[in-house]
């Protein structure tokens, strides 16, 4: 059984199309393991009926040959995305009984290619949080632990919940929302693969809203090559979604060919940060050695306006959210809190229904967009954006990819940095100016820190150019070897 | 800029969530903490810089003139957490 | 001639601005594949967007782009190339999103004008401000249950159009001219239906006094007034009432306002006034409009004539006067059944017709027009047989009615009752004669110097021929033969 559970997509693929075990075997064995890490507190909503009932159906496509990019595959689904029938929370209480009636075209596309529905994993209340633990339905604990230590460690965020079903084999991928690091500081955390794609790549249409113009979905599994066949499946032009772009989707696992040699990968200076540990920088110089051996040409980059880019994040994301969030009032779904007019019904209901970083959100971006302060601060956010965007648009006429570290520091303990919401977002300083940007970029698991936890490389790309991130992401989870397994995982290390 | 309790209590009001007085205390300090860590924006000279609208370069893709939609009253009153006659149920509300 | 309050420190002029929100006729909704159709049971022409249900997406109608630039075009405006649409943010039950899609900054259609037809065949130019689309919101039933109000969201993303005046209006008069105007326009362009009982145009009126010559003073808004009698009284109240405060030496708040139908008075809309901060920002599940040059130039080409220039062109090619062809153009469909009538016809004779006997006919029947048993075409052969001299005018008069009756041609009745002018000259002056042969006293008289006696022996000789004697020759052949 925890064969089939360590099994990576492409090599389950292969056992069902030889006939070495079933899509319904692969999905008992998930099903299994979900059960079995529970503590975890992975999924909000686990949903073993429909997995079997989507594992029976795909072992019948298979045998009519009609496989599709995904048959057969059980994942967990994000619970930011709506699925018809099930309930869809954004973790919120907001939220809590919420069943849509419609399904998010990024999850449809994932079940029309055959992957399997295990359940609705838990995440940061509406995606906003770094280490899932802004949770209505509690917080999500990190497969892996520290040497000599059983303290629980945060598995990062706000995809939690997608990152520690994947490492800890209770989920062979899932999928995961980006908005300012939301996939690959998780993934970084838990040491396993996380994209996010480029911005208008995946559809948004069905998923919930945290910040529109910086939501991306992406794929979050064990590896590259996972990674590639899941976005494959999930990416693709939504009319529904008018920031959806018209492009083809390429045959991902095509750009996998190893071969780097010749290509420029810009290492930005502004990403030495002071204050950073010692071994993410040390992380760092060994993925640029394996880059080079590989044939590739590191060349030092700047983006100047990195720093700003944090700041800037947290005046246009929380506006955003503001807005977005104004539709939970209580009146055609979700929670409702009984009030003596309107307005006192409006108040009670989002002053219970929302946790307090999501309030602490909404009031940032309600004050930054009101009168008299919009100048200063929402306009000027979206300006520095555009210096942002701009810095990139530059390094990449120079470079082809960009290496960076993921997160400024392996998990940390559930409990620390909580009374300090800054130190709290600086976990995104690496990942937020992509996000702005609108760029593409993959966490890879690289090795261990000195405490026994994961450490992951981040790689940036040009718009739209998923496939040489994924090709040199390849060449670094090669050269990383990285086999570690977490201690929390089903049927134990 | 920093804002006092009043403020909070302002933008509270205007974002439709109940505040308790203690909250509005606390929630005071954390603002101000966000705000002052924001500010270091200022520093930047950002005259002549367009404001991104957004990141993808494109324009609005425009939709034919065609009732595709609608017709499911069940399926949009469904999570309602009060309805009656095919309306959602709200309290009164006095204009 | 301009229209002031007179208080006691003198006259006040008023300063009135109208912001009209005026729906888009487009068969689905600005951002959603939902019917737009009135009178549906509740929420059934609701998507999951209009319900703004978690993950929704606006995507935007092409046609309610092009009936925006179309309406743009029609005000003679500017067409913005480039315009953006703003989230404004606030809370109420029947707006689902909790904020209203609509164009601030970036509105589709800039700078414009309106001619106003005033009274008399004056005319008076209007600058429009902007024009902008936007969401309408849902609607609230009130009156249904005790404790709760209804939300029903088939409203709930109707494209609208608000079409924002400058401050130029001055009386009620104006606004009134104002509002037909741009009803108008817009019946001729056919992107709202100007549908006032169903609210498919409705307008906020901005009113402020002064003294002549000062500057501008503080207005209050009054919003949702939904027919143009209201709007005039608005203003009647609403001016009064703030020259009232001002010269008791009170303040005008600067507010929102309700009109009361039931009183013709305004009131305070305190609970609408708090905090109003509506936060616009860019919309980020949308991207810049971007209007491509030859789509406009295709939607020029699509513009029908308008009022002002049928009018001028009726003024100029036909011959009638300002007053008569403001009459005709100010509807489409009767400037356009107007013109059918006059279509090889003497046009101001179809000018009086169509004017007179006709739309009194139809206002006395209380038909529409596309309900008239009189076709413009049939309408066009009774003229023609007036101007033929087949029929005299009054002997028309008998016809038309009977028209209306049967909704049969003019000829077919002339023929069928026997009703052509009699041109011959024979059986009239046999008629005269006849008549002069019996009243030898009459014939002394006028020949003795009463000659207001002619139209004694006209009034005989029309009777003796049933009328259908050519009036003209009547005179002439009389006054022959009276004159011995």
């Amino acid at each position: 059984m925890s064969n089939l559970n360590n099994l990576t997509i492409s090599d389950a693929l292969d056992g069902m199309e030889k006939g070495d075990f079933s899509a319904r075997e692969l999905t008992e064995a998930h099903i299994s393991a979900m059960e079995k890490t529970r503590e975890l507190n992975a999924y909000i909503v686990e949903t073993p009926e429909i997995a079997l009932e989507m594992a029976d159906a795909s072992d019948k496509k298979r045998a009519a040959g009609d496989a599709g990019l995904m048959e057969g595959i059980p994942i967990a689904m994000k619970d930011l995305f709506c699925t018809e029938g099930t309930q869809t929370t954004a973790a919120s209480r907001i939220l809590d009984g919420f069943v849509p009636t419609y399904e998010s075209t990024v999850s449809g596309n994932l079940w029309n290619a055959g992957a399997v529905m295990l359940g609705k994993s838990n995440l940061d209340q509406f995606a906003m949080g770094s280490a899932n633990i802004t949770s209505y339905y509690g917080n999500v604990i990190n497969p892996w632990q520290r040497k000599d230590s059983d303290a629980q460690l945060t598995p990062g965020g706000s995809s939690g919940g997608s990152a520690a079903s994947v490492a800890a084999r209770s989920a062979m991928a899932a999928t995961g929302t980006d908005t300012g690091g939301s996939i690959r500081q998780p993934a970084a955390f838990s040491g396993i693969v996380g994209l996010k794609p480029t911005y208008g790549r995946c559809s948004r249409w069905g998923v919930i809203a945290f910040a529109s113009s910086l939501d991306q979905a992406g794929p979050m599994t064990r590896s590259v090559r996972d990674a590639a066949i899941m976005l494959e499946a999930m990416a693709g032009y939504d009319a529904k979604d008018s920031t959806s772009v018209n492009v083809a989707v390429p045959c991902y696992q095509k750009a996998l060919t190893g071969d780097i040699r010749g290509l420029k990968v810009g290492i930005p200076k502004e990403y030495r940060m002071d204050g950073t540990p010692k071994e993410i920088d040390e992380a760092w110089e060994q993925g640029i050695e394996w880059l080079k051996s590989a044939g590739a040409e590191p060349v030092e980059i700047s983006l100047p306006h990195t720093k700003y880019a944090l700041p800037a994040y947290y005046i246009i994301a929380p506006a955003e959210c503001s807005s977005n969030l104004a539709r939970y009032d209580g009146v055609r779904y979700g929670l409702r809190v009984d009030g003596e007019s309107l307005d006192d019904m409006y108040e009670r209901t989002r002053g219970e229904g929302f946790g307090d970083e999501v309030k602490r959100r909404i009031l940032i971006g309600t004050y930054v967009l009101s009168a008299g302060y919009y100048d200063a601060y929402y306009n000027k956010a979206r300006r520095v954006r555009t210096l942002i965007a701009n810095d990139f648009k530059k390094a990449y006429e120079s470079v082809d990819v960009i290496l960076t570290p993921t997160a400024p520091s392996p998990a940390f303990g559930i409990g620390e940095k909580m009374d300090d919401p800054i130190a709290m977002y600086l976990n995104d300083v690496f990942t937020v100016p992509a996000s702005l940007a609108g760029l593409p970029g993959i966490s890879i698991p690289t090795g261990l820190s000195s405490e026994g936890t994961p450490l992951g490389l981040q790689l940036l790309g040009k718009a739209f150019d998923e496939e040489t991130v994924l090709k040199v992401a390849g060449v670094v989870e090669e050269a990383a070897g990285f086999s570690a397994l977490p201690q929390l995982m089903a049927g134990g290390k | 800029m920093s804002v006092d309790k009043n403020t909070v209590a302002k933008i509270a009001r205007l974002a439709r969530i109940r505040v308790d007085e203690k909250q509005q205390e606390e929630l005071t300090g954390e603002l101000n903490q966000i705000l002052g860590w924001i500010e270091q924006l200022s520093e930047l000279d950002t005259d002549g810089v367009e404001p991104m609208t957004s990141v993808v370069e494109m324009t609005q893709p425009l939709r034919e003139d065609v009732v595709n939609d609608g017709y499911y009253v069940d399926r949009v009153t469904k999570n309602a957490p009060e309805s009656a006659h095919g309306f959602y149920a709200v309290p009164k509300v006095v204009e | 001639m301009s229209y002031r309050i007179k208080g006691n420190t003198g006259e006040w002029e008023v300063v009135i601005g109208l912001e009209v929100h005026a729906q888009v006729i487009s068969k689905s909704k600005l951002f959603s594949g939902a019917a737009t159709k009135f009178g549906a049971d509740p929420n059934h022409h609701v998507s999951l967007v209009d319900a703004a249900m978690p993950g929704m997406l606006p995507v935007l109608n092409k046609e309610v782009v092009e009936q925006g630039v179309r309406t743009g075009l029609g005000l003679r405006a500017q067409i913005n190339m480039k315009s953006v649409f703003e989230r404004k943010n606030y809370f109420y039950a029947d707006l689902p999103q909790g904020y209203q899609i609509s164009q601030f900054l970036e509105p589709i259609v800039g700078e414009g004008t309106i001619t106003l037809d005033l009274e008399g065949g004056d005319v008076r130019e209007v600058g429009v401000e902007r024009m902008h689309l936007e969401q309408d919101a849902g609607k609230s039933v009130h009156d249904q249950h005790p404790t709760q109000s209804y939300i029903d969201l088939n409203r709930s993303g109707v494209a609208l159009m608000e079409i924002v005046s400058k401050p130029d209006l001055r009386s009620p008069e104006e606004a009134g001219a104002y509002l037909r105007k741009l009803r108008s326009i817009l019946r001729y362009l056919g992107t709202c239906d100007g549908n006032m009982d169903e609210g498919s145009m409705r307008a906020d009126v901005n009113v402020s006094v002064r003294k002549p010559g000062d500057e501008l003073g503080t207005r209050t808004e009054t919003k949702n007034v939904n027919s143009i009698r209201y709007v005039q009284q608005t203003i009647e109240h609403e001016s009064k009432r703030q020259v009232k405060i001002l010269e008791e030496g009170g303040e005008i708040v600067q507010e929102t306002r309700l009109f009361d139908a039931s009183n013709g008075t305004t009131r305070s809309m305190r609970s609408k006034e708090e905090a109003h901060d509506y936060r616009y920002f860019p919309d980020p599940d949308l991207l810049p409009l971007v209007l491509d040059p030859a789509w406009v130039e295709e939607i020029k080409a699509t513009i029908p004539e308008l009022p002002d220039e049928k009018k001028e062109r009726f003024i100029n090619d036909f011959g009638l006067s300002a007053y008569d062809a403001g009459i005709l153009v100010a509807d489409r469909e009767k400037a356009m059944f107007y013109e059918e009538v006059a279509e090889g016809r003497d046009p101001k004779l179809a000018a009086n017709w169509v004017m007179g006997d006709f739309f009194g006919a139809l206002n006395k029947s209380g038909l529409s027009l596309d309900a008239s048993p009189v076709s413009a075409k049939q309408l066009g052969g009774l003229i023609g047989l007036i101007k033929d001299n087949t029929i005299s005018g009054r002997i028309a008069k008998e016809v038309f009615e009977v028209m209306w009756e049967t909704s049969k041609d003019a000829d077919t009745i002339v023929e069928e009752k026997g009703l052509k002018q009699i041109t011959d000259t024979g059986p009239i002056e046999a008629a005269i004669d006849e008549i002069m042969a019996a009243n030898p006293e009459q014939v002394d008289a006028f020949r003795g110097g009463n000659e207001k006696l002619i139209g004694w022996f006209v009034g005989q000789t029309m009777k003796a021929t049933g009328g259908k004697a050519n009036p003209g020759m009547v005179n002439q052949l009389l006054k022959k033969k009276l004159a011995g």
